[in-house]
């Protein structure tokens, strides 16, 4: 199953028979600057989270065989912890990660991220998500219904009225 | 409720027999023989594989009518292609959030990225 609109650029694909998930984006930078954006722990944490929470960075190794770790933080309150490996760390092209939430320690996903560059200091991403189960990985889907939309939208009008 | 019949459609669709049911439904309603002739498997295997999206909600069955023709409900697959549409959504927020920082990196221009980034617990604010 496809998700796309012409007006915007992320592409979803959700395999109805392989537990994964394809997310697909294009960026107006080169590889070298997408990629330090996910892998820099300040820039990183500047864009991961919605707006309504600080993503406070507490180990971040982003090297080969590195490990990292992360919170999500809502009025000064811990409301999700994140923890994985960096297992691999190829600058520019691609970056391979473990991804496990806290509150579900015997969930992991592998995430595999590539980056390939477009010309004209464009850059498309690949993120590849596999998890364990096809369940786990519609609760995962599932998990974006509620979130997102309303502030989402704020955060669009604000764009569109700054542009 | 929702999400209950969003996994039962996934599910359906997880197996390949199935899924070409489906794509078969999507053209024309056919009966339950006409949906086994290109399978070397029994009426009863289709039948089984029938009742699987009948429970999540894909295909219906005309009960009264002679023939019986299965027929694709497609209003589960709007809601799956809603659902997926969220998730989609709330991928691209995150990537304009990204959009706006890789644009604020090209007017500060950052140091080189070649540098292995570090970070230990309290730096962050």
């Amino acid at each position: 199953m496809t998700s796309t609109n012409s007006t915007r650029q992320t592409t979803i694909e959700s395999d109805p028979s392989v537990p994964t998930i394809t997310i697909v984006r294009d960026f107006d930078a080169p590889p070298e600057r997408v990629f330090r954006a996910w892998v820099d722990p300040e820039l990183f944490a500047r864009w991961i989270g919605p707006r309504s929470i600080d993503t406070r960075i507490d180990h971040w190794d982003a090297r080969t065989g590195g490990s990292w770790r992360y919170a999500a933080v809502r009025d000064g309150q811990q409301i999700a912890a994140f923890y994985g490996s960096f297992h691999e760390v190829r600058p520019f092209e691609r970056l391979v990660q473990t991804f496990t939430y806290t509150d579900v320690p015997d969930g992991v996903s592998l995430e595999t991220m590539t980056f390939t560059d477009l010309g004209g200091g464009r850059t498309r991403t690949v993120a590849l998500s596999v998890v364990e189960s096809l369940e786990i990985r519609d609760m995962i889907l599932a998990s974006g219904m509620d979130t997102g939309v309303i502030e989402g939208y704020q955060k669009l009008d604000e764009l569109l009225a700054s542009s | 409720m929702t999400q209950d019949t969003l996994s039962r459609a996934f599910a359906a669709l997880a197996d390949p027999t199935r899924r070409d049911i489906v794509a078969r439904l999507a053209v024309s309603d056919a009966t339950v023989g006409e949906l086994a002739a290109p399978y070397r498997i029994s009426l009863q295997a289709v039948s089984k594989h029938l009742r699987v999206l009948a429970d999540a909600g894909l295909v219906t069955q005309t009960r009264r009518a002679q023939r019986r023709p299965c027929h694709l409900d497609a209003e589960v697959f709007d809601l799956m292609t809603a659902w997926i549409e969220r998730y989609r959504r709330q991928a691209e927020e995150r990537y304009r959030r990204l959009d706006a920082v890789l644009a604020e990196m090209d007017e500060a221009g950052h140091p080189d990225p070649h540098t292995p980034s570090t970070h230990e617990q309290g730096a962050a604010s």
